[in-house]
């Protein structure tokens, strides 16, 4: 008891200390957890930089090579650690170079905290140099931004940010410091927000939604429920798990749902969406009842609304109200943390099991198999495929490994064939489908996770968008496996000029450079993979080594990615990719 | 079917917030018909009526992702027969045309207008009323030379029993206040 009320005390006492704002702002951060930020300095943000030499023991930063990397790494970061992600940029270029993560991080609900500088308050308005409207920019993709003028608005400001960014659906916050409020000298105190009036960021469980869901659960005789990313943030995994055993339902997983619950799960029917398994595409519209758990009917997941599950009844677990009947209508909305609405609803569920349903997945797995898998992962002759690539690095990480890609091509054929044992594994850019996501996000991973080994996927082209960050990379010597699938195409785009635009490739044949010497002059290991029987070593070799390392693979010109639901088609109509053979 | 709905919001008085809300509108490609903030009866809540016209499944949407906005405290769609609506017109003119005629005094009172300045040059009228009541009252005055025709925005108050944001704000406060470990 004691003790109890004398910590109490210890967190409601405000110190109060004179210092600048600049001093305030890393105290903030401190006093919220940080210890590492991304970032790139800057004129605006010079009082702040200088700052970060008295606090190098508390806060590390990492420089990287563009303000790009700072924040893809801030999200990668994020995404593994489940803790926010720290950015710093300067105002103007600084600031603007942050968009294309911002934005990817709204997508993605990634918590993010980005500090800008902005030039002196009283230049404001002016056009002065390298003056951006940064809170106008970014208002529509940040989940808050406030822009400080004075030094004394900062605690409160980093509180909110912080408390906002990682409470309720996650996202990103941008604050925006002038010059004079980090130079400018004010009496600090710190108090964490936990209340804001007009934002309830967890609606209240509502007792009558849970048991109209039950219901449904327990009526239902072909049910499958489909998991997003809201179990990851929410920490709702074991939740899930105990869900999904007792309810025996089948289950399969968004894009950003990977990772969740292992793959190997024997409800685990596989992936959703264009590029998913054909089992959990098709029984979508076969099922009688479809639960979405925190994940939000993206019309990559649905095809064609209007042929989305007609025939079924659904259930949508959701923690943000606007989500509810955006795009599907439900007939049993459950708001709330999936954390505490799964938790809930298993005392109203009948323990089931559905052996002749999941029998009917497992026959499309075999037709999936046979049809497109088969040849793709264990090919007889010619070049490597990419989805080989990853079956050879699945044999070497076992499922423990972070894996991070970018865009294409071979982060479908990661998404589908990639092996997760834990959860926050799987970091992929989902709603923006951001090209250079993967290099500097990987990095960020392996920066919060230093003890796990941490693998990006790239392809050809996306890794030419943000490969300066090996300089980072290798300055840290941070000890990254990077997968380079190289197949001298923006392979995705080919694809569907391929299938949709008569073969006529414009402008998606793409020179590189020769990857391992471009690492070798950062002084990172690497090899280039050309021929299958040189490949499982090869993988083994990146696997073992100590520091950095990149293996760029030389994959098949041409391999397409399938099953493919095509755009505006609905879900049930599949393409295998053998059809005109 | 597009239908004309009117938007209430209340909100914190925040730098910022009126643009974030209209964001929600032009990102979905939707006009605002007519926009007025003010503060509301309750100290330091500001409140935002907007008049949009679109489908009501549109509506309902628009009105979720304003009040996910973080210094939005709430935010309700009203169909036209839920509310009372006014605006406010104002028309200026020559001072001479209502003097040669009394056919202008004869307008400014079947309409129940009002005169709320009267010079040697030019008379300022006012009316209150719905749009289309207004833009009549334009019509009739043109042809004797209207300098100048301004209208706001809609006010609107609901046709419901009870206020729902006082005693919303009420519980919240309340809701907050109590200890957690209770
Ligand atoms: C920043 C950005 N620009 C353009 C695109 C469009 N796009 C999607 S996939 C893709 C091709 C990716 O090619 P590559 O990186 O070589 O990967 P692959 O598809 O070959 O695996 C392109 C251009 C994008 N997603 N992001």
């Amino acid at each position: 008891m004691e003790t109890l009320t004398i910590e109490k005390e210890k967190t409601t006492e405000k110190k109060i200390q004179s210092m600048t704002g600049s001093d305030a702002l890393l105290q903030s951060l401190i006093t919220e957890g940080v210890s590492t930020v991304f970032g790139y300095p800057g004129g605006a943000i010079m009082p702040l930089y200088d700052k970060l030499l008295d606090y190098k023991k508390e806060i590390s930063h990492i420089l990287t090579r563009h303000e790009q990397g700072a924040i893809h790494a801030a999200q990668g970061f994020a995404r593994a650690t489940g803790k926010p992600g720290i950015c710093f940029a300067t105002s103007g270029p600084g600031a603007t170079n942050l968009v294309t993560g911002i934005a990817d991080a709204y997508m993605d609900s990634t918590p993010l905290v980005c500090i800008t500088g902005q030039v002196f308050s009283h230049l404001l308005g002016t056009d002065g140099f390298q003056e951006t409207d940064v809170v106008g920019v970014t208002m529509p993709i940040t989940k808050w931004n406030f822009q400080v003028t004075k030094a004394e608005e900062i605690p409160e400001a980093i509180a909110k940010a912080f408390y906002i960014a990682c409470s309720g659906r996650p996202g990103p916050v941008v604050i925006d410091i002038t010059k004079d409020a980090m130079m400018n000298t004010f009496d600090y105190s710190y108090e964490k927000c936990s209340y804001i009036r007009s934002y309830i960021p967890e609606p209240r469980v509502k007792t009558p939604q849970i048991e109209a869901a039950a219901k449904l659960i327990n009526e239902a005789k072909k049910p499958l429920a489909v998991i997003g990313q809201g179990v990851i943030l929410g920490n709702a995994e074991k939740e899930l798990l105990a869900f999904v055993n007792k309810s025996g339902i089948p289950i399969a997983s968004t894009l950003l749902g990977l990772s969740s619950i292992p793959n190997n799960h024997p409800q685990f029917t596989g992936r959703v969406g264009m590029h998913g398994n054909i089992g959990p595409n098709i029984k979508t519209n076969e099922c009688d009842l479809l639960i979405g758990i925190g994940m939000r009917f993206d019309d990559r997941v649905t095809g064609v609304v209007s042929k989305y599950a007609p025939q079924a009844k659904k259930i949508h677990f959701e923690i943000d109200k606007a989500e509810i009947n955006k795009i599907i209508k439900v007939d049993a909305p459950v708001l709330g943390n999936v954390k505490e609405t799964l938790a809930q609803i298993l005392d109203f569920i009948q323990p089931d099991q559905y052996p002749e349903w999941l029998a009917e997945f497992e026959a499309c797995s075999k037709e999936e198999y046979n049809r497109v898998a088969k040849e793709e992962v264990h090919p007889s002759d010619g070049k490597i495929n990419m989805g080989e690539v990853i079956e050879v690095l699945n044999q070497q990480s076992k499922g423990d490994a972070i894996i991070a890609t970018d865009v294409g091509q071979h982060q479908m054929f990661s998404m589908l064939y990639c092996k997760f044992k834990d959860t926050r594994a799987w970091i992929t850019s989902g709603g923006l489908g951001t090209m250079g996501f993967g290099l500097p996000a990987a990095m960020g991973a392996q920066f919060g996770c230093p003890d796990k080994k941490v693998i990006s996927i790239s392809g050809d082209g996306g890794f030419q968008m943000t490969m300066q960050e090996l300089g980072t990379i290798a300055y840290n010597k941070l000890p990254l496996k990077m997968i380079v699938l190289n197949n001298n195409f923006l392979g995705m785009v080919r694809q569907w000029q391929e299938l949709f635009f008569d073969e006529r490739y414009s402008n998606t044949p793409i020179s590189s450079p020769d990857f391992v010497a471009l690492a070798a002059s950062y002084k990172i290991k690497g090899e280039t993979v050309n021929d299958r029987s040189t490949l499982k070593d090869a993988m083994e070799r990146m696997w073992r080594s100590e520091g950095a390392y990149i293996l760029e693979i030389k994959v098949a010109a041409k391999g397409n990615v399938f099953p493919m639901v095509p755009a505006g088609a609905s879900v049930s109509d599949v393409i295998y990719g053998d059809e005109h053979k | 079917m597009n239908q004309e709905f009117t938007l209430t919001i209340f909100s914190e008085n925040s730098i910022g917030l009126l643009n974030r809300i209209t964001i929600i509108f032009t990102r979905r490609k939707l006009n605002i018909e007519s926009l007025t903030v003010s503060e509301s009866a309750i100290k330091g809540v500001f409140k935002f009526t907007i008049v949009v016209n679109c489908e009501e499944h549109n509506v309902k949407n628009l009105v979720k992702q304003i009040e996910k906005q973080i210094d939005v405290i709430r935010a309700f769609y009203l169909s036209s027969d839920e509310i009372l609506h006014q605006e406010i017109a104002m028309y200026k003119i020559k001072t001479s045309s209502l003097l040669e005629s009394n056919l202008v005094e004869g307008i400014i009172r079947r309409y129940n207008a009002r005169i709320l300045e009267l010079t040697k040059e030019y008379t300022v009228i006012e009316k209150t009323g719905h749009k289309a009541e207004t833009q009549e009252l334009f019509e009739q005055l043109k042809p004797y030379g209207v300098l100048q025709f301004v209208r706001s925005g809609r006010v609107a108050i609901t046709r419901l029993k009870k206020e729902h944001l006082s005693s919303y704000l009420e519980n919240l406060e309340k809701e907050h206040r109590q200890p957690v470990e209770a």
